[in-house]
């Protein structure tokens, strides 16, 4: 039976990482993410969860000790935001390219510098070719929902690769909602129990992990580990779907709002989903057709469904709530313009950038962008790239 | 240790395999088999290894050379990949994943880039958190599998293509990091510094104490590389014995806090005769370089008598 709770973002998802109790966890505090492994020591001092955790020195160290312990044939997870996900980059690649299903469970906030605590997607765009599957939440209940899906999604013989599982800093971290949470054996069922067919720690079985390889082997290593992140995609919809049949609630691979009919889509991710919502009800309210696709899996990219969701609209906004510093637009821009070519999908399409570094995604923010997008429909010729709710012009 | 057989010892079953790529003359394969020769036959164990000859020696793909389980991660992590591995033990032992009377050990091998250097902070933490593991550095002194660039390790003077000697330049300008000192402040169960002589006693027996001692333990073995020093490579052992006879390598652990040296020359050579015998040392002995070598033969002598003071000595 679901029950409800009041919980913040990183509350809901200590209280699963609980439910899950994985064999190991090594974390190293940053900003908003500490309070996880905190809660998580703290289950442990009173005997609510059993989890060997690792006080390491780094977040290098905490990627480094979960690879290592995740070969061993231990369920390992750990948690971090910016700087620290930036420090571990080598380690990802490591964690993916060896086909290890390490869970991390990312608060998302802006890297350095200026040094800035709060909220963009900067981080995990900056991992986003690491191989690893990447889930975004709108709120507290989807960290906490996503959270419990990772690991079969990660351990699937099918997928075998890490997941990242993203909610936005302070915003989702921080603010307290109400949730719905579900009984620890129901969360223990669905999880379910890990058994690696490889691993380090398996008794007159000795295997070797991390080789060197020539270029013989290289490229077909790496085209395996895309095989694999193509196959996630089913598996991805299988879980949800299991989620959706046990909990009752969730999407696959994004949430349509109102675009049945919308002339008008707004595709974001993360908390801002929730604020871009608001204006579409106030704008459907004044007889604008407008809607929002919100995102939940960047990694694999849902190309061919983006496409299709979008086909009958005749503007979308594209919002980014990082900067890729090529002058070119942020990288769910380029990807979605890509994914609408190649579907021959010919629609307007406009790119903004918005909410970096915490700042405010407003609903009139929102309004605005959708009035751009009216515009655009018409053939008015909207500038690229603009960035949303800058003090200097853009 | 009583009752150390060479023979016994000798006669146990390889753990690196034959058939790996390391060089001929490598000090690193010798000093690693001799330190798994010390894991009792029949005991499982887990081999980490950071980035460097060893690892991509050793384990190209599709091959290994390791016959335990092993994990290479990267260059700078190998002291917190294994730590993980450790962990997981832990773990699936108290989750009853492993059978209870399975036991493992676990021992991960770096280079003195990957000790000293670029992972000293991943080899510090790992010590610092107490895993029950061994952390071995096969100290050749510079970083040989890029091609020969110095190290905190290397020692003052070395030609490396980093400090070269040229017209206005002696080699390396610092001296070597202290690591077995450092690893030492620690305060960790056991810290060894040992090279191989003779009948590799000394190697056998530290290797034996870090591995079945309860704890974090720290090997440090100088391992002589015949790319970087320049040697002959039948001269090896010589050079080892050199190292140790001039004191430029003193033999001592610190066990549970007690420093104690473990041999002490009955006559301490001058330095020159285990600078003569490497290439990395050459320009030392153009005329006019005398104070080079003394200033080299006084810092071995400040050193050394600093850890007899250490050992009570």
């Amino acid at each position: 039976m679901s029950r409800k709770d009041r919980m913040s973002g990183n509350e809901a998802v200590a209280f699963a990482i609980r439910q899950v109790n994985p064999d190991v966890m090594p974390a190293f505090p940053i900003t908003p993410s500490t309070e996880i492994p905190q809660m998580v020591s703290t289950y442990i001092a009173n005997g609510e969860m059993d989890t060997e955790f690792i006080p390491v020195e780094s977040e290098h160290s905490s990627m480094s000790a979960a690879i290592g312990s995740e070969a061993a044939g231990a369920r390992s997870m750990t948690a971090t935001s910016s700087c620290g996900l930036a420090f571990m980059w080598e380690e990802l690649l490591v964690a993916a390219s060896n086909r290890l299903p390490v869970v991390l469970t990312l608060v998302n906030r802006t890297l350095s510098g200026p040094i800035n605590i709060n909220c963009d997607h900067s981080d995990g765009m900056g991992a986003r070719d690491t191989g690893w599957i990447q889930i975004y939440a709108e709120n507290n209940q989807e960290a906490y929902d996503n959270y419990i899906q990772a690991f079969p999604i990660a351990e699937d013989k099918r997928v075998h690769l890490p997941v990242m599982v993203c909610q936005d800093g302070f915003i989702t971290s921080h603010a307290v909602e109400n949730i719905l949470v579900e009984e620890d054996e129901d969360v223990k069922e669905f999880v379910g129990e890990y058994h690696p067919e490889e691993f380090l720690l398996n008794p007159g079985k000795p295997v070797s992990v991390g080789p060197y390889a020539v270029s013989a082997y290289s490229m077909e290593a790496k085209y395996n580990q895309e095989l694999a992140m193509e196959a996630s995609k089913e598996v991805i919809a299988e879980v949800a779907q299991k989620f959706r049949d046990k909990f009752g609630r969730g999407f696959t691979f994004f949430e349509e709002y109102r675009t049945e009919d919308a002339d008008y889509i707004m595709l974001i991710m993360g908390s801002a989903a929730g604020t871009a919502k608001e204006a579409v009800d106030e704008l459907r309210d004044a007889g604008v057709k407008a809607g929002v696709l919100k995102l939940r899996v960047f990694r694999p990219f849902p190309e061919d469904e983006i496409a299709k969701a979008l086909r009958g609209c005749k503007a979308v906004a594209i919002m980014d709530r990082c900067e890729s510093y090529n002058g070119n637009g942020g990288p769910l821009s380029s990807e979605v313009c890509a994914a609408l070519y190649r579907n021959e999908v010919f629609i307007k399409t406009v790119s903004y950038v918005y909410g970096l570094a915490g700042r405010d995604f407003t609903v009139d923010s929102a309004k605005k962008v959708f009035s751009q997008l009216e515009e655009a429909a018409k053939g008015v010729k909207i500038k690229q790239h603009t960035y949303v709710g800058l003090r200097t012009k853009s | 240790m009583a009752g150390y057989n060479l023979k016994e010892v000798m006669s146990r079953p390889e753990r690196l395999a034959s058939g790996h790529r390391m060089c001929a003359g490598c000090g690193a394969t010798i000093g690693i088999r001799a330190v798994l020769r010390a894991l009792h036959p029949g005991d499982a164990a887990v081999i980490g290894n950071a980035t460097g000859c060893l690892e991509v020696s050793t384990f190209m793909y599709p091959y290994t050379a390791w016959e335990d389980s092993y994990i290479h991660n990267a260059f700078e992590n190998a002291g917190a990949t294994l730590s993980g591995v450790e962990t997981a033990y832990r773990a699936l032992k108290k989750r009853g994943r492993l059978p209870k009377d399975k036991e493992y050990k676990f021992i991960t091998f770096g280079g003195d880039g990957g000790t000293y250097d670029i992972g000293f902070q991943s080899l510090s933490g790992a010590m610092e958190r107490g895993h029950d593991m061994v952390y071995v550095c096969y100290d050749n002194g510079a970083y040989m599998n890029t091609g020969i660039q110095r190290s905190s390790a290397t020692p003052q003077f070395a030609d490396t293509t980093t400090t070269p000697v040229g017209k206005n330049s002696n080699g390396k300008v610092q001296t070597r990091k202290d690591l077995s000192a450092i690893i030492a402040e620690h305060h960790v169960p056991y810290v060894a510094q040992t090279t191989f002589t003779k009948d590799f006693k000394d190697i056998h027996i530290k290797s034996e104490r870090a591995i079945y001692t309860q704890g974090p333990a720290f090997l440090n073995m100088l391992a002589p590389c015949p790319r970087g020093w320049r040697y002959e490579t039948s001269d090896i052992m010589k050079i080892c014995q050199l190292a140790i006879d001039t004191c430029y390598w003193p033999m001592f652990e610190v066990d549970h806090g007690n420093w104690r040296l473990t041999y002490e020359p009955k006559q301490k050579l001058p330095i020159e005769d285990f600078l003569r015998v490497q290439g990395r040392f050459k320009h030392l002995f153009a005329p006019g370089n005398e104070d080079l070598i003394a200033a080299f033969q006084e810092e071995v002598d400040r050193r050394w008598e600093d850890l007899l003071y250490r050992c009570n000595k």
